[in-house]
């Protein structure tokens, strides 16, 4: 599907809203606010925005650790994402999941996971159970190129090929598997190479180019949807933070800091939609602004609301 | 067999068929389990319900218990199956990461309810890979429920109960009981259901309580038949669940009959027995007349050798010499008593 004037501003939109809180998030988790392991998506809010603004609530959306974004894209509202990071009990999960766990089902959002490619046989049970329902929801799986050398994934792989699961893999590969470069962990350069002998429809995209992570999803999505099996979507993008803040990156090489101008996803899918004349200055401005409004009343909510009690812990380990 | 009689496994395969055919929501799924697995606890199931409901999976016990939590938390009641008790290692991730923590870590808006049906046990020859009893290490996490029954309809109602948990529940077999005879229910199709948490009183008796799980609770029996004809009267309990733990009712007992045993098939160091041990002088301290023993395998691997898992295994032999430490019990010169 291409993107239009509509979609590009609706796209920038979810950009600038991740990239404000997350920005937020760094500075409040500096003044020891927001708890915890903290890690950022600043560089990859487009593969957020256009995988999850082309989706469905009863499609449903697993992550890992680096899940803020996909959270904010499907739908979780800011203020109770702020105030789960902050441990308050109208958190998104009451104040006990924290950053590397978020959940919000009324979204389709079934959650981030601490461990890495821990939620990607998930993914296929909730496909599995869609078929068993005789529903047509898609089930998107996030995660980054560390988790392709994980076991899971290729459990994973193979089984939703082999039940034909309508299911699509976006891996976001940064290059990055926590402080080490993707050459030191495996000889494979691409993870769609990896799903290939496995039959998967399966895409390498700069994860930086908005309109070609929307183009490239949408066509996956829609095949998914017809019930042709797993895709597989891999967006090469720039994680412009460290693996968690607080991380000293000393393997990190000086010149991503240059790069960061020409690599920035929130500044090239702008200058499109200027270049196409979707956008003028001001609109843009606007949705900057937007987002900047809206996480300085999430960090207030938050801040407004009470840590949880004790009995509240208790009360959740098992179901009733 | 004859009509009056069932087997542990016959009756888990009736309780699966009656879940199944009760609700659409259950399917079963694991290693060769729509060809009924290696002991046929899942057979016929394929037959009657299909193969949309009865998947055979490839040897990937982390994915296919994965797949469980993700098909749970979207509104199926998933009953996997690890074959060994052994290979739960290797979906250990899934089992303690994802589904333990779900409904915790989301605020309580996921639920897991799957059952992860396995078996262990010694005795059938098959070495270290294939015999172990690990259920300790389960009921180490909070958010998981362990069931462990010792005969057929307790298999059966407890079976039941776990499929209708809004949560995650390890049921643990033990493949030395699946084929012996035992007295059926008047419909052996309908189990009756026994709540998860409850524990069952074998025997009655005043001087001795001897708590046993999975197949310990028949030698258990079987040492309580000799102490009788000793003269000395074993109350014999059966915890039936570990998580969550009857203690009320091991503590009435142990509170009425001042000594306690503790007998299991697993390895005695870390085992469950530590636990019931810690939780019994926690409640019956003051009632205590004797230390509390625990009947445990020997802290190694267990042997492939015939005669040398026979010495391994634990039985009713133990336990008896057991109880006669806990009833000849004298204390030191001095001291309390």
């Amino acid at each position: 599907m291409q993107l239009d004037a509509r979609a590009a501003s609706e796209l920038l939109a979810t950009m600038w809203r991740i990239r404000c809180f997350e920005e937020r998030v760094a500075s409040l988790k500096r003044s020891r606010q927001v708890h915890g392991l903290i890690h950022l998506s600043i560089g990859g809010e487009g593969v957020a925005a256009a995988v999850c603004g082309q989706l469905r609530d009863d499609d449903a959306v697993y992550s890992g650790h680096r899940a803020h974004g996909h959270a904010i894209a499907k739908g979780a509202p800011l203020d109770r994402v702020m105030a789960e990071l902050m441990g308050r009990v109208d958190g998104i999960c009451a104040g006990l999941g924290g950053s590397m766990h978020l959940v919000d089902v009324e979204h389709g959002f079934l959650g981030a996971t601490g461990v890495v490619g821990g939620n990607l046989p998930l993914a296929l049970g909730n496909a599995l159970a869609a078929r068993v329902q005789g529903s047509d929801a898609v089930t998107v799986v996030f995660f980054g190129d560390g988790a392709v050398q994980a076991g899971h994934f290729h459990e994973s792989v193979n089984l939703a090929a082999l039940w034909e699961l309508s299911l699509v893999f976006v891996c976001e590969n940064n290059g990055f598997a926590e402080f080490t470069p993707r050459s030191a962990h495996t000889v494979v350069e691409r993870v769609s190479d990896v799903v290939g002998p496995y039959g998967f429809e399966r895409r390498t995209v700069d994860g930086g180019d908005v309109p070609a992570v929307y183009e490239a999803f949408g066509e996956l999505l829609a095949a998914a949807r017809q019930g042709r099996g797993p895709m597989l979507l891999e967006c090469l993008t720039h994680r412009r933070r460290g693996h968690y803040e607080g991380d000293q990156q000393s393997y990190r090489d000086e010149a991503a800091d240059a790069e960061w101008e020409r690599l920035d996803p929130i500044a090239r899918l702008r200058d499109d939609a200027r270049g196409h004349g979707w956008l003028d200055d001001h609109a843009i401005g606007e949705l900057e602004r937007a987002a900047r409004t809206e996480v300085d009343a999430a960090v207030e909510f938050a801040r407004a609301s009470p840590f949880p009690e004790p009995e509240a812990a208790r009360r959740l380990v098992y179901a009733t | 067999m004859t009509d009056g009689e069932t087997t542990f496994v016959a009756a888990v395969t009736a309780a699966l068929a009656k879940a199944m055919r009760a609700d659409d929501r259950v399917i079963v799924l694991g290693e060769d389990v729509a060809e009924g697995g290696p002991y046929g606890a899942t057979a016929g199931l394929a037959d009657e319900f299909g193969r949309t409901r009865v998947l055979n999976t490839p040897i990937s016990e982390g994915a296919v218990c994965g797949v469980a939590v993700g098909a749970a938390q979207a509104g199926l009641r998933p009953v996997v199956e690890i074959m060994f008790i052994d290979f739960i290692t290797l979906a250990l991730d899934q089992l303690v990461n994802q589904a333990a923590k779900a409904h915790f870590m989301s605020g309580g808006q996921l639920t897991a309810p799957l059952v992860l049906r396995t078996q262990g046990g010694a005795g059938s020859r098959s070495g270290a890979q294939h015999s172990q009893s690990l259920e300790a290490w389960l009921t180490h996490v909070p958010g998981l429920k362990v069931v462990m029954p010792s005969n057929a309809a307790d298999a059966a109602g407890l079976l039941a109960s776990a499929i209708d948990d809004p949560g995650p529940v390890v049921f643990v077999e033990n493949n030395s009981l699946y084929f012996r005879r035992e007295p059926a229910q008047p419909d052996s199709r309908e189990p009756e259901p026994v709540p998860i948490g409850s524990a069952r009183t074998v025997r009655r008796g005043g001087d001795l309580t001897i708590i046993a799980t999975s197949r310990m609770v028949g030698e258990a029996t079987q040492a309580a038949e000799r102490l009788a004809g000793e003269g000395v009267q074993a109350e014999v309990i059966d915890p039936r669940t570990l998580v969550p733990l009857d203690i009320d009712t091991i503590a009435e007992s142990v509170r009425r009959t001042g000594r306690a045993v503790i007998a299991h098939e697993a390895v005695t160091t870390g085992g469950f027995g530590a636990e019931l041990s810690a939780r019994i002088q926690e409640v019956a301290f003051d009632c205590l007349e004797a230390p509390i023993q625990r009947v445990g395998a020997p802290f190694e691997p267990v042997p492939v050798s015939p005669p040398l898992e026979d010495d391994y295994r634990p039985d009713a032999i133990d336990i008896h010499a057991a109880a006669r430490i806990a009833i000849e019990w004298d204390w030191p010169e001095g001291r309390g008593g």
